[in-house]
């Protein structure tokens, strides 16, 4: 007996009569009862009046049963709120059940009633199967975490549960550890931001060893985590790639696209001279290939991301145009895709061959590939300059079948053949002539006259043509930069334009002028997309899905610094901000100034910075355009009386990633590392406010300011005085590069005009997220400040005491190693001199700023302090200070991986300790 | 990450089943479903995604039915189809059809599977196998004590249960080439009114192959598969017989894919009963196992006459079984007439073809089919497609690569002897001839 019998119920009283059933005393009969009811819900009839009933079968000890009333509860828990809550209950005691089959289907279930009330009593239960000694109930227990992160965002972050979700990464068990992954992605998505993941070497390595065992799903989970990683170097890149090739081989599609994805995306930072990377090259071109004997479905998504690989690396898949040869029973869609590839990779070597297929496909019947063959073959003769005359011949033959659409699409063709080689094949238009009754179409007849024009007045024609199209090309490239630099406002006019440029200019060179800067523009960060809908879209993820505005851009790693150096490259980690850059791709920066200068020459409003050696130099020498940004909020936002192009503060950084100086010591490498740190409250030293630019060198603005750390906040306090005669209006800030990554948390709070003679006292907030350069000195922060009037710059040193973060107390037996650690070479001394405080003063003068006393010595009379603290960006200082009693020069002794720091350090002791 | 939702709906668009995962896209977004592909298909532009608002629909057919992911996430697309057909897979092996009535008639286990399949969006235990032991039909049979998850689904070796016993243990190993051909076509014109279209060159050929296995062995024995692999022999140094260069391998998720990476050694813990262990794809240019050369000629107003000829170039020890050759002929094409010289043929009017048919081909030979067809003196005016003439053949005990297997080494701790037995089959794969009408 089949279960349909479940839908043949008589219509009269079938709620009634169910519940009644549903309250029978034999289980047989109620368990039956709620098989009815979920075949009523299954061909959707409203059956959430019987909640109270059904939710009372939930205590059983049947398994099927419980399941069916789970999967009602989950239907309409959300209709039924407060009758949800008499299910709690029954959810706790089913986790604590001997039988893991049912604690897990209680934590699977329970994340999937999405009624808030609920989610509060589920914590308990679930920390508790977070832990569970099987694994099949923390595997579910990991996705649980995320279906009530969906839910209760704040409640998940609160109890704890992420750090819950990252210790399982570590699990024995791979498939937990796969699910836990699945999780973190999936909440990290909501959380742009955050490095939910904590991608570093070790759990980068926990993953590639997971990856060899857990199940096909779970392997492309990791996958695609890795591919959001980035290899602090080419070493580690390889490295990850070489334990990724071997899914290459494997038996399912997604796990094959989710390995190419990484492979290509570490391609990036792989130098080509490499003999690693042209194996790698050979090695994705086989299994690209074998996803084309996949289901159709398969098969297309492969095709649509074949297509832009192929855009991005031509090589890979130059030899194997024929496997994209249309075959009679391919789906459309998978033909037309095919075809689009052919182009692609058509070349001299090949273009007999496409030809000949081309001509076949346009003998077809269906229109629309029809139609797309004849139009390719016009793209071959544009794209190969040696076959045009073939393509031409190929045309004319097709115009022989006098198929009626074959003809008009190929006379349309045939004039954008005659505009990119003119006075070449005009000897054709005899024939073309023949035709004109049979054109109805509007494009083919605008070809048509245009063609018949070109004997009569060809150079006219051309040379018209030819204006027109300098007007659409220059166009064309000033959106393009426009774009670059107000990315957010202008996407969608870009999108546009190019559009229009590729699809619907018939100007051969517009359309791939249009090609190359759209590919730029697109293609690369596609790649980071393989084998996602954005991928098959052609289009980002923030074009089509929405509130994804704005965040979670991916991009394409940057190769660092220069090969030969080898040192391992700065900041390679979250710190690059490509964020606002759109889909502008860094690597191809350079290339894609060149093209957008192509045409308009001298003014380079693409940065080319270089910020190898002098501080100031890239900044300052780079022109006032790179310095401020048009995104910098209220403070510029459409203020007409600013003639100059400002630049997102991004864009030089994307153009420009932080290359490696060769100089850079291990010891400063440490220094970049970023660390946030703990904010307690305490308030340090705090020098008094300086003048930092006078009212004579900025036209009437002057401003003196400080730093300062408070609630372990970093704030650049400042007086802004108007000692001009005409308000002041539209001021922003904006800091150079800088050696701690100090950058503006927020734009500068002036909203009102500064009156003449009027001052405001601002209190700007930092952090460290910052691009990082070295500066010299190293404390130095350069600062651009802009009002109405101009552009202002100054420099202040940044009192290292600011960085002194909370947290910087060490562990004695720590200290005690570390100390003994850093070599000799790296203490320094110093002394300060005519100092006249006892050692506890001393200690609680300092902790004030976050210098924390790990131990006190009397050493033959003498009070030996040992102190550390540490640095934002994660840098420890070691620090030992010896007072004699009577004698008022104190010896400060300074060890630390980062020898540069210790000067700075000790100018805080003295400051601290003389004031 | 993938998907949403997954509704199983019949060909009209009704709803028999689903599952919501995510709740982050309405239910009744799925109305919107039949209408989109509907349109797509009046404009003869399906696509196997479509959107609707920011809602995308991901689908694939099975018999009568769709099935359709939703989603409104940049989802992992692979993954999703991958998802939809593994879920056809299991439900097969479940309810041996998939078909509108065994999804109503097993509701209850559709909906457990759906459940175990995938949570949250994110696929969880696909084997079917494993999936059987403790998701079974007979649920009101279901003890308690039973239904313990077998630790297969979460251990590193997922498709293998413990304890498994047989008497004999022995191992069935079957090769099977499949030949994928493209031949190209051309057609001459003669006097404007007889078309006649012959055969030309190969244009695209290659080998898929599979290793399939049919497992019985008991416990957890850990198998080695030897092939004449010629990246594996070139890396051992070692140089006698023919070799064979596979140009792209696939491997079910029990094989070692780094060792393998690493040396070449295909090792295993095989799935228990019949698996795909491998599949390999060929690029070396072989002969047309079958040669085909045809004269269509078409005399507008009046007759198509059909001449094939079918050629054997395969060995002569060898016999292609069940050869069959299809030749397309007009939609309006009437009244045929046969001439073999062996076999037999027929006009298969509803698929517009030909279809000539030689129980047993030995290599070597050489067979010819004449048919006539008459034409309607008013001439069709709907355009036709030029669908190519197909072949379809088996060839037993040979493979076409030459790849053989060389030796399965299997090793169980309780240390028992196990046979292997080795099958190879050589058959038709997209086996084309393009014709021109």
């Amino acid at each position: 007996m089949t279960d349909s019998k479940y839908f043949t119920t008589n219509k009269k009283g079938e709620i009634f009569e169910l519940k009644a059933e549903l309250n029978n005393e034999k289980k047989e009969k109620r368990k039956e009862a709620v098989k009815k009811v979920i075949a009523a819900m299954t061909v959707g009839k409203d059956v959430s009046s019987l909640f109270p009933d059904v939710v009372n079968c939930m205590q059983t000890d049947n398994l099927e049963l419980k399941k069916l009333v789970y999967l009602y509860l989950m239907n309409y828990a959300k209709s039924q709120p407060d009758m949800a809550i008499m299910a709690v209950n029954s959810f706790v005691k089913d986790c604590e059940d001997p039988n893991p089959l049912i604690r897990a289907l209680a934590v699977r279930t329970m994340g999937c009633i999405r009624v808030d009330k609920i989610t509060e009593y589920l914590c308990e239960p679930l920390r508790k199967c977070l832990k569970d000694e099987d694994p099949y109930v923390r595997k579910t227990a990991a996705v649980c975490v995320a279906k009530l992160h969906d839910i209760n965002a704040q409640m998940v972050e609160d109890q704890g549960f992420l750090d819950s979700l990252r210790d399982l990464i570590a699990d024995s068990n791979p498939m937990v550890v796969a699910n836990a992954v699945a999780a973190l992605s999936e909440i990290s998505e909501s959380h742009p931001n955050s490095n939910l993941l904590d991608l570093n070497p070790q759990n980068i390595n926990k993953l590639l060893t997971a990856l060899n065992e857990c199940t096909e799903w779970g392997q492309i989970f990791i996958l695609d985590c890795l591919s959001n990683y980035n290899p602090k170097d080419e070493r580690e890149a390889q490295s990850i790639c070489e334990r990724v090739t071997p899914r290459l081989s494997h038996a399912n599609s997604a796990v094959v696209l989710s390995a190419v994805k990484v492979l290509m995306k570490f391609l990036e930072l792989l130098p080509k001279e490499l003999d690693y990377y042209n194996t790698l090259l050979k090695k994705l071109s086989p299994p690209l290939v074998t996803l084309l004997s996949g289901e159709p479905e398969v098969q297309y998504v492969a095709l649509r991301n074949i297509n832009l690989i192929v855009q991005k690396r031509p090589e890979i898949l130059k030899q194997e145009i024929k496997v994209f040869f249309v075959k009679y029973n391919d789906p459309i869609y998978v033909k037309l895709e095919k075809l689009d590839i052919m182009i692609r990779l058509a070349s001299q070597a090949n273009i007999a061959q496409v030809l000949a297929e081309l001509k076949e496909y346009a003998t077809e019947v269906d229109v629309d590939f029809v139609r797309k063959a004849v139009r390719a073959i016009g793209r071959c003769a544009i794209k190969v300059e040696q076959s045009a005359e073939r393509c031409v011949s190929t045309l004319l033959d097709l115009i022989q079948t006098k198929v009626n659409y074959v003809v008009q699409e190929a006379i349309v063709v045939i004039r954008d053949i005659f505009r990119k080689y003119p006075n070449k094949y005009e000897s054709i238009i005899a024939t073309l002539c023949e035709n004109l009754d049979s054109l109805d179409e509007p494009d083919a007849r605008a070809a048509m006259i245009w063609i018949g024009q070109v004997p009569r007045s060809a150079q006219t024609i051309h040379s018209l043509g030819g204006v027109l199209f300098q007007v659409q090309l220059t166009l064309l490239t000033a959106i393009v930069k426009l774009f670059l630099k107000k990315p957010s406002e202008t996407q969608e006019l870009v999108q546009q334009v190019l559009s229009l440029a590729t699809q619907d200019s018939d100007n051969p060179d517009l359309r791939d002028r249009g090609y190359i800067y759209w590919r730029l523009l697109s293609t690369d960060p596609l790649i980071c997309h393989i084998g996602s809908l954005a991928s098959v879209y052609h289009k980002p993820p923030n074009a089509f899905v929405e509130g994804s505005h704005g965040i979670h851009r991916k991009h394409l790693p940057i190769q660092h610094g220069s090969i030969d150096t080898g040192e391992s490259p700065v900041s390679a980690g979250p710190v690059v901000p490509i964020e606002q850059a759109q889909s502008v791709i860094p690597s191809q920066g350079d290339l894609l100034g060149d093209l957008l200068n192509l045409d308009l020459g001298p003014p380079v409003n693409v940065p080319q910075v270089s910020s190898m050696q002098m501080g100031a130099v890239d900044l300052l020498g780079g022109g006032l355009d790179s310095l401020l940004g048009g995104d910098l909020g209220g403070g510029v936002g459409g203020s007409p009386a600013v003639g100059q192009n400002f630049i997102p503060s991004s864009v030089p950084n994307t153009f420009a990633p932080s290359p490696t100086p060769a100089a850079l010591s291990s010891g400063l490498n440490d220094l970049f590392e970023l660390s946030t740190g703990m904010a307690i409250s305490t308030g340090g030293y705090v020098t008094p406010k300086s003048v930092w630019l006078p009212a004579v060198k900025a036209k009437g603005l002057e401003i003196s300011g400080t730093f300062s750390r408070r609630q372990g906040q970093m704030y650049m306090d400042m007086t802004f005085t108007n000692k001009a005669l005409q308000h002041m209006t539209d001021f922003a800030i904006q800091f150079n590069k800088n050696s701690f990554g100090v950058i503006p948390t927020t734009p500068l709070p002036i909203h009102t005009p500064l009156m003449p003679s009027q001052s405001i006292e601002v209190s700007l907030p930092l952090n460290t997220i910052g691009p990082v350069m070295k500066m010299d000195p190293l404390n130095n922060l350069q600062v651009a400040v802009k009002n109405n009037i101009d552009v202002f710059y100054f420099s202040g040193l940044i009192p290292l005491n600011i960085f002194f973060v909370e947290d910087g107390k060490m562990e004695r037996q720590v200290f005690l190693a570390t100390w003994k650690d850093i070599p000799n070479e790296n203490e320094l001394q110093y002394q300060i001199k005519e100092c006249h405080l006892n050692a506890d003063t001393v200690s609680g003068k300092l902790q004030n700023d976050n210098i924390y006393t790990i131990a006190k010595r009397n050493v033959e009379g003498q009070d030996m302090l040992y102190q550390s603290l540490k640095l934002t960006n994660g840098i420890w200082i070691l620090a030992e200070l010896r007072i004699q009693p009577g004698n008022p020069n104190y010896t400060l002794s300074l060890k630390c991986r980062a020898p540069e720091v210790t000067q700075y350090v000790y100018q805080v002791y003295y400051s601290v300790l003389k004031n | 990450m993938s998907a949403s939702a997954v509704f199983v709906l019949d060909l009209k668009g009704k709803v028999l089943i689903c599952r919501n995962y995510k709740g982050d896209v309405d239910m009744a977004e799925i109305d919107h479903f039949l209408p989109l592909l509907m349109t797509q298909e009046e404009e003869g532009l399906t696509c196997p995604i479509m959107s609707h608002g920011n809602v995308h629909f991901l689908w694939i057919k099975h018999t009568n039915l769709y099935l359709v992911a939703t989603t409104n996430k940049n989802s992992n697309a692979s993954l999703v189809y991958a998802f939809l057909y593994k879920v056809v897979e299991v439900f097969t092996e479940y309810f041996t059809e998939l078909e509108e009535e065994s999804i109503q008639d097993n509701f209850v286990v559709v909906y457990e599977l759906l459940d175990e399949l995938m949570d949250f969006g994110f696929p969880q235990t696909t084997d079917s196998k494993i999936l059987q032991e403790y998701i079974t039909q007979e649920g009101t049979k279901l003890e308690v004590a039973k239904t313990k998850v077998p630790t297969t689904v979460t251990n590193a070796v997922s498709w293998r249960s413990e304890g498994i016993k047989y008497k004999k243990n022995e191992v069935f190993i079957d090769v099977i080439e499949s030949i994928n051909l493209l031949v190209s076509g051309f057609t001459r014109r003669m006097l404007g009114l007889i078309h006649v279209n012959a055969n030309g060159s190969v244009m695209s050929s290659d080998i898929v192959g599979t290793v399939k296995l049919k497992t019985m062995l008991s416990g957890m024995p850990e198998l080695r598969l030897g092939l004449n692999d010629r990246a594996l022999f070139a890396l051992t140094g070692r140089d006698k017989g023919k070799t064979v260069t596979m140009e792209d391998v696939k491997f079910h998720q029990c094989v070692r894919l780094s060792r393998f990476e690493s040396d070449r050694t295909i090792s295993f813990i095989p799935p228990d009963g019949e698996s795909e262990l491998m599949s390999y794809r060929i690029n070396t240019h072989v002969k047309p196992l079958i040669w085909i050369e045809s004269v269509i000629e078409k005399f507008s107003h009046s007759r198509v006459e059909i001449m094939v000829k079918a050629k054997g170039q395969f060995k002569k020890q060898s016999v292609a079984n069940n050869v069959e050759v299809r030749v397309p002929v007009p939609s309006d094409a009437d009244s045929p007439k046969f001439k073999t010289s062996t076999g037999h043929a027929k006009y298969v009017p509803e698929k517009n073809l030909a279809v000539w048919t030689i129980k047993s081909f030995p290599g070597g030979k050489e067979f010819l089919m004449r048919a006539s067809f008459g034409l309607p003196s008013v001439e069709n005016d709907e355009m036709e497609g030029k669908p190519p003439i197909t072949v379809n053949f088996e060839i037993p005990y040979f493979t076409v690569s030459g790849i053989q297997v060389r030796y399965m080494k299997i090793i169980e701790k309780s240390g028992y002897q196990a046979l292997p037995w080795v099958r190879y089959i050589t058959q038709s794969g997209d086996y084309q001839l393009r014709s021109n009408f």
